[in-house]
């Protein structure tokens, strides 16, 4: 488990990767750069299921946080004329933060099924809310207006590659911020809980506490995420919030593997082209090649893509050795 | 010897069954104490109320002269009082060197900081290096065995200079051969550090060797207190925790009784 800091390439071979993507996204036609955006976004809210993860807990409801980020965009763009993208993020944030520090209090004190099931009952309660209110659309929705960017307005293709920069550029941030929270002596409490809650108490650390931080910090990027999915579509609808929506996030999160913080970006790119593609090849069958696909990472890559970089890697070991 | 623990008319109530029942104990600032009895007797329960794992039903804990009768474990741990366990509490996937990292990362209160330091890491070998462990401390927790284990245990409680440790049996699961070995190392490393020890323990020769004083307790009461000598010469332990005939020969001389050296062979 000890990562010496020498050997730790993940921050430079990050930057690399999203320079890559974003300079890609220059190049690329829309629906590619739209694809690729839309990846980045829920490759964030997959990283808070997996920051919560790494603690045993798995989240069914990382939604409620997705959506709650896309409606506090959507409504402050549609009633109150806020479109600043900065501004929309700090509002995603705010609202996310708020509930979760509230909610967060009880989630707290669950664990196991019984962790996966409240947050799930959460999320639905919000997608039961939405559903019913008419001034937001109800089911249909509503429309999100066109984001700015600290004064420049743009539209069409410049809109679209302004935000698909931005969201390369959060993103990192966040990828980057989280990596270090991980390798600080908070994110290796997480994986302490998970093996041994007793050994955490009795060292002196309040385990409800820091179960409560890492749900606060895992809705704070999905609200991010949340508003990044509201710029992008330009449209929110309480789907964001319904479980099949917070299932896909675990999903992924399985797909990739929890043993970086590349493997939910990894995860979602892989699960977006799979349904892209499936969509485009197979229309009528397209959930099934989902299924498979998990299934196959399930049963030969028990710990999602990314540890194929450490069977790579020994692989290496034993041929140098 | 000034007073750093003292436990006023505790009483633990399971239900029906009371576990501990009226105990008033008091212990002096570097003490080295031996807690004896049989299986069920109180030794664990009055270990766990102490370090805030169990409430009393009454009588209160006072720590330093504070009460803490209804802190929680985490709280207590701060003031200065850790404990071992039983069964070693342990964070299996981590490697020994990172289960000692976690804990100076708790201990010190660098939540936010990157755990693997070098400055971290040289106080972390220095601490296994105090238990004997530095040879482990790139070994995962999972494939050490049970010695080794719960010298770590003792370890990750100790980190931080603490003021009393209390040692649930810990050599418990251990084999004959290793267990000497293991309670010259930790009382080694314990006596380092200056800290008031409390252990539970079964083996009257880890208490005789160890211990300054032996608190025995039977069906949850207090039966002595008492230097060792003097506690295994009480009719009341020597028939409810040693066993009359399995008391040792150096002590039945110390009597002056004249008894036979037979129950020393069968020791």
């Amino acid at each position: 488990m000890t990562a010496s800091p020498a050997k730790d390439r993940t921050v430079p071979v990050l930057a690399l990767a999203f320079a890559a993507v974003a300079l890609l996204g220059a190049m690329a036609p829309g629906w590619l750069v739209f694809l690729m955006q839309i990846s980045l976004a829920n490759g964030l809210v997959v990283l808070g299921v997996m920051v919560q993860m790494r603690a045993g807990l798995v989240s069914f409801g990382q939604g409620l946080y997705f959506c709650l980020g896309s409606y506090a965009a959507g409504m402050a763009g549609s009633f109150f004329g806020i479109t600043d993208a900065f501004v929309l993020l700090l509002l995603g944030i705010l609202v996310s933060v708020a509930v979760a520090a509230v909610l967060g209090l009880q989630m707290a004190r669950y664990r196991e099924i019984f962790f996966a099931m409240l947050s799930l009952a959460f999320s639905m309660v919000l997608y039961g809310l939405l559903v019913k209110a008419e001034v937001l659309g109800s089911t249909d929705g509503f429309n999100v207006p066109n984001a700015t960017f600290l004064g420049y307005a743009p539209s069409g293709d410049d809109l679209q590659l302004a935000a698909f920069l931005l969201t390369c550029v959060i993103c990192f941030a966040l990828a980057v911020a989280i990596h270090a929270y991980l390798h600080a002596t908070m994110g290796y409490i997480g994986d302490a809980i998970r093996q041994n809650e007793v050994r955490v108490e009795f060292l002196g650390v309040s385990v409800e506490r820091a179960i409560h931080l890492k749900y606060v910090i895992a809705a704070a990027i999905s609200g991010i995420g949340g508003v990044l999915t509201a710029i992008a579509v330009g449209h929110v609808d309480p789907g964001l919030a319904y479980w099949t929506t917070s299932g896909e996030f675990v999903f992924v999160a399985l797909l990739g593997g929890t043993g970086n913080i590349a493997a939910p970006f990894i995860g979602a790119f892989v699960l977006e082209f799979v349904r892209t593609y499936a969509f485009e090849y197979s229309p009528e069958t397209w959930q099934m090649v989902l299924g498979a696909t998990m299934l196959a990472v399930i049963l030969f890559l028990p710990g999602g893509l990314w540890s194929l970089t450490k069977k790579w890697s020994r692989a290496r070991e034993r041929r140098e050795s | 010897m000034a007073v750093i623990l003292e436990a006023r008319n505790l009483q633990m109530r399971f239900g029906a069954v009371v576990a501990v029942d009226d105990i008033n104990v008091s212990v002096g600032e570097g003490e080295v104490i031996g807690i004896i009895g049989a299986n069920g007797a109180g030794k664990t329960t009055f270990v766990n109320m102490v370090t805030g794992y169990l409430t009393p039903t009454s009588g209160q804990i006072f720590f330093e002269g504070r009460d803490v009768t209804a802190l929680d474990p985490r709280q207590i741990t701060r003031l200065g009082i850790c404990r071992s366990f039983q069964i070693a509490q342990l964070f299996p996937e981590f490697t020994v060197l990172d289960n000692v990292l976690v804990a100076l990362g708790i201990a010190k209160r660098r939540f936010f900081r990157p755990m693997v330091r070098p400055d971290m890491v040289t106080a972390g070998l220095r601490v296994l290096e105090h238990y004997g462990l530095s040879e482990h401390a790139e070994r995962t927790v999972s494939t050490l065995p049970q010695g080794t284990r719960k010298l770590l245990d003792i370890a990750l409680a100790t980190v931080e200079d603490p003021k009393i440790v209390l040692l649930d049996e810990p050599t418990s699961g251990v084999g004959v051969d290793e267990k000497f070995g293991l309670m010259k190392t930790l009382m080694a490393a314990l006596q380092n550090q200056g800290a008031t020890v409390l252990y539970i323990e079964h083996d009257m020769d880890l208490i005789e060797r160890y211990a300054h004083r032996v608190i025995a307790f039977y069906d949850g009461k207090i039966i002595a207190d008492a230097p060792p000598a003097e506690a295994f010469a009480d009719d009341a332990v020597r028939e409810f925790v040693i066993g009359a005939e399995l008391h040792r020969q150096p002590k039945t001389e110390d009597y002056g009784n004249g008894e036979s050296s037979a129950s020393s062979d069968s020791c």
